[in-house]
């Protein structure tokens, strides 16, 4: 056994209070979970302690909060590693809070529809069947169905919501859950509108390229379902599978971003808006550039270029950043990571030993 | 007040199914459920769906080996009903997006289950009802505008007419804590099992029996109570399910001794014998000194390839990670037999009727009875797509023949009479968590794996002086936005009702059958006890105790080894 301190961030809405922390003290074994520790607090303590839960075994989704700063599930983080984790860790003081990027109904319960479930819903979240419905099952390979059981995996818990850096600027952004939702039907071959699905995301300001590839979803995901890869995917498929040119200008940003590494080896910034655009002297370029000005004058001011370093690009891309070129698109076919395909490796070295 | 042809209370598998179907059949359809639908306790079941799709299988074998698995107490005739239907519900969930696992031709693919004499098992690797039960969703999404969703809304009273039958529910908004009358023609629970009753138990926290009650309260006949299924592969210390599917895809059991000990249980299906008898066999082999030290034994999921383990079992393998602290890819996982399933329930026919008219059951919930003395693993998704689907048909059917009936305002002020009552309790009774734990330890530890008259009138004791502490039960939030207390101190009363009910039904017989183990009557014995036993509320509110017939078509009982 060891002691505890659980901090809750408490708020009752027909108090009219503002929201405050009250602490408690809790009894148990240190490999126990944060949701059985507030379990306990509830039903020896104050049984007014608001917390979503059902299964207790990382299931149902249910009990997403955040521990010391970061969305998990509390049923699925034990205690002694909430409480060594996070900035203000001391090993004993446990830190639980709601959700983020949702409103709060009661302590640590957050309003999912209003966020969550609405972006689901946004992204025509069934199965658009392929024409004619076979009489039997469709024969699809067992590969593709691999693949897209990693984000049924999702079990909707709002973690990666919760802790999306897009969706705090951006309130609109469809967001990690929702993206990988739609991977799931565009992964799937059963599903006929693959085209449409993607060209509908793409083109959506609010869409697939207003990801910023922080990583926070992925590492607030309990179930490995890393949305922000399948955002990537989402767009690779857009991207290289359909060519969608969107007015986002996710597409041609992606394709100067590679055009750009292949010629310079590093990053030329100085190169990458206008060829984002077609290059300096197109029309669509003349405004972005122009736009981009205050930026580019910041930047000017305070030393992080200079107008050399900027318009004369020495650097060029050495060898080896070729052979990756040559090796990767020498392939037949992308390689995506898949968690449910994870042992593949492992096997091999295992058979041959 | 919302008023509806069909109102299904309870969004797991049966229920979500129900509303699909009388959608489907053109009726106005509310789901109330008191978590969020993709919440439910479908979501834990793991290995998968049988069903005899292959050409080479036949739904006769599934028959048998269902009727088999029940010990000769399932209905026969409700089971042909689901063996038979089972096919074409898989085709209907692949064409509705479920994406179930492949062979390497693209076709649907199999896993072998226990009890089953063909690997007739479908699945999702071992997310199989959280896949299903998500691809519902969608579909209930999909349906939005004939569907109407009430997403954590707590039923706290069925309806009554004039003439005893089932005319709606009231039910509580969580979110706000007020009450509304829901006025429907045909009234489904799909609210599924009790398993809370039991401490520990594989069973989510939301398991509390509230549907079995709500029915029994309102005067319908429960079957097969004493029938509890203990599953033989769970987590000593927190009671987490380790699936069945890890059986079915070749791990074995072993005794402290390393000896694998089925052989002497279950010479020919070793560890895919049915559940009652591999969790028997365990449960021997701990009593009489052969477990760990810790009262349990090894499952040895190494004998499995570690990349279709990663593949087929990932959730296992996460379990044993955050959970028991064990990579089940190297090491052998310690188990023990724990509390799972409710075979018994609300007795209804093969259309989900249950002898009140209006009011309909199906999946863990109800009695059809298919699953008798003992479930077949991967059955219970399947009774509840099967069921659910008829009984939302069937209840369609109903409402196009019946007039709304709308219920006079006073329900409501009852109802909400007895949530001011319980919000007014002075705190000076126990707390209602410790009740719930006294009912849960003396459950698991009396109507068990292995039951005596003794026992049983010990738990039965128990049952009923926390029958009298329950409506003293201290409450501390006397709030009304989310208020869970009041809402576990309902529940507590649900769970009551219905532990009193096995206990009763599980004195009553006095033979050994299916999951019924009586140590003082050890033998299965069909000249006296090849019947159902029922129990329902008299007038007085006492529980009357009754039998019902089995349906035999097809198989006579003979002994069943495996």
């Amino acid at each position: 056994m060891a002691e505890y301190t659980l901090k809750l961030r408490r708020y009752d809405p027909q108090s009219g209070e503002a929201p405050y922390y009250e602490e408690f003290q809790v009894d148990l074994e240190p490999h126990r979970s944060v949701l059985e520790a507030i379990l306990k607090v509830r039903g020896e303590q104050d049984g007014s302690v608001g917390i979503r839960c059902s299964c207790r075994a990382a299931i149902c989704g249910s009990c997403g909060v955040r521990i010391n700063g970061r969305a998990g599930l509390a049923c699925h983080t034990h205690l002694d590693h909430a409480a060594t984790s996070g900035v203000n860790a001391d090993g004993r003081t446990i830190l639980v809070e709601p959700m983020g990027n949702m409103p709060v109904i009661k302590d640590l319960i957050v309003d999912m529809d209003a966020v969550h479930w609405k972006k689901i819903q946004r992204v025509t979240p069934w199965l658009i069947n392929k024409q004619p419905v076979p009489e039997r099952e469709y024969v699809v390979p067992h590969e593709n169905m691999v693949d897209v059981t990693q984000t049924m995996a999702c079990i909707q818990c709002g973690a990666c919501v919760s802790d999306c850096l897009s969706m705090e600027v951006d309130p609109l952004f469809v967001g990690p859950a929702a993206s990988a939702k739609a991977y799931r039907f565009v992964g799937d071959p059963r599903d006929a509108e693959q085209y449409e699905r993607l060209k509908d995301l793409a083109e959506d300001p609010h869409g697939i390229y207003d990801c910023t590839h922080c990583f926070n979803c992925i590492e607030a995901c309990p179930k490995g379902v890393a949305p922000m890869s399948q955002i990537m995917r989402l767009r690779r498929v857009s991207s290289a599978d359909h060519e969608i040119e969107d007015r986002n200008n996710g597409y041609r940003h992606e394709h100067a971003f590679v055009k750009n590494i292949r010629r310079n080896g590093l990053l030329h910034e100085a190169d990458l808006v206008p060829d984002s655009y077609g290059g300096k002297l197109h029309p669509r370029a003349v405004p972005e550039l122009i736009s981009s000005l205050p930026t580019v004058v910041r930047g000017l001011q305070r030393g992080k270029m200079t107008p050399a370093k900027a318009l004369l690009h020495q650097h060029k891309a050495p060898k080896e950043v070729k052979r990756i070129f040559d090796v990767i698109e020498g392939r037949d076919q992308r390689l995506e990571l898949n968690l449910y395909i994870s042992g593949t490796e492992d096997d091999e070295s295992e058979a041959q030993a | 007040m919302p008023s509806h042809d069909v109102l299904i209370i309870g969004a797991g598998l049966a229920g979500q199914r129900a509303a699909l179907a009388a959608a489907d059949a053109g009726a106005s359809v509310a789901i109330i459920s008191k978590v969020h639908p993709v919440r439910s306790h479908s979501v834990a079941a793991a290995g998968g769906i049988n069903a005899a799709l292959n050409p080479e299988d036949s739904w006769e074998s599934h028959a048998f080996d269902t009727v088999k698995g029940s010990d000769y107490l399932g209905d026969q005739d409700a089971i042909e009903v689901m063996c038979r239907e089972a096919p074409d519900e898989i085709l209907w969930l692949e064409h509705a997006g479920v994406t179930f696992h492949r062979n390497g031709s693209g076709h649907l693919g199999t896993r072998a289950f226990g009890g089953a004499s063909q690997a007739r098992t479908y699945y999702v690797a071992d997310i199989t009802g959280q896949a299903i039960l998500h691809v519902l969703y969608e579909q209930l999404m999909k349906h939005h505008e004939q569907v109407d969703r009430y997403e954590e809304w707590f039923t706290t009273t069925l309806l009554q007419d004039a003439d005893g039958g089932c005319s709606g529910c009231v039910a509580r908004d969580i979110r706000t804590g007020r009450l509304e009358i829901f006025n429907a023609k045909s009234v489904i629970l799909a609210s599924g099992g009790a398993g809370q009753a039991f401490r520990p138990t594989t069973n989510a926290l939301i398991c509390t029996g509230d549907g079995i009650a709500q029915a029994y309260r309102v005067g319908a006949p429960l079957m097969d109570m004493e029938m509890i299924q203990y599953h033989p592969t769970t987590l000593a210390e927190n009671g987490f399910l380790i699936t069945e599917g890890a059986r079915g895809e070749g791990a074995h059991l072993y005794n402290a001794q390393g000896e694998r000990f089925m052989e002497r249980y279950a010479p020919n299906k070793l560890e895919l014998a049915s559940r009652d008898v591999v969790s028997r066999a365990e449960q021997t082999e701990i009593n009489e000194g052969r477990g760990f030290p810790d009262g349990t034994i090894a499952l040895d999921i190494t004998k499995v390839p570690r990349k279709r383990t990663l593949e087929a079992l990932r959730e296992i393998v996460n379990i044993g990670k955050d959970f028991a602290g064990v990579d089940i890819t190297r090491e052998p996982i310690h188990i023990k037999p724990g509390m799972h399933y409710i075979m018994g329930g609300v007795k209804t026919d093969v259309d989900g009727q249950t002898p009140i008219p209006g009011l309909y059951a199906a999946g863990e919930v109800a009695c059809v009875s298919v699953h008798g003395g003992n479930r077949l693993g991967a059955n219970s998704l399947l009774d509840t797509l099967i069921f659910g689907r008829r009984s939302g048909e069937h209840a369609a059917a109903r409402a196009r023949g019946v007039a709304m009936p709308k219920a006079p305002a006073a329900v409501l002020r009852d109802a909400q009479g007895e949530i001011d009552a319980i919000l007014a309790r002075d705190g000076a009774g126990r707390r209602v968590s410790e009740i719930k734990t006294e009912l849960g330890e003396t459950m698991n530890q009396y109507v068990a794996v292995f039951r005596d008259a003794e026992g049983l009138s010990h738990a039965l004791e128990v049952v009923r002086r926390l029958k009298e502490e329950a409506p003293k039960a201290a409450i501390d939030d006397k709030g009304s936005v989310f208020n869970q207390d009041v809402l576990a101190a309902i529940e507590l009363g649900y769970m009551l009702d219905v532990a009193e009910t096995i206990v009763l039904a599980a004195q009553e017989r006095k033979e050994s059958r299916g999951a019924q183990f009586r140590t003082d009557f050890p033998e299965r014995d069909d000249a006296e006890w090849l019947h159902h036993i029922t129990v329902s509320r008299g007038d007085d509110g006492a529980p009357r105790l009754a039998t019902a017939p089995v349906t035999i078509t097809k198989w006579q009982p003979q002994e069943r080894t495996y």
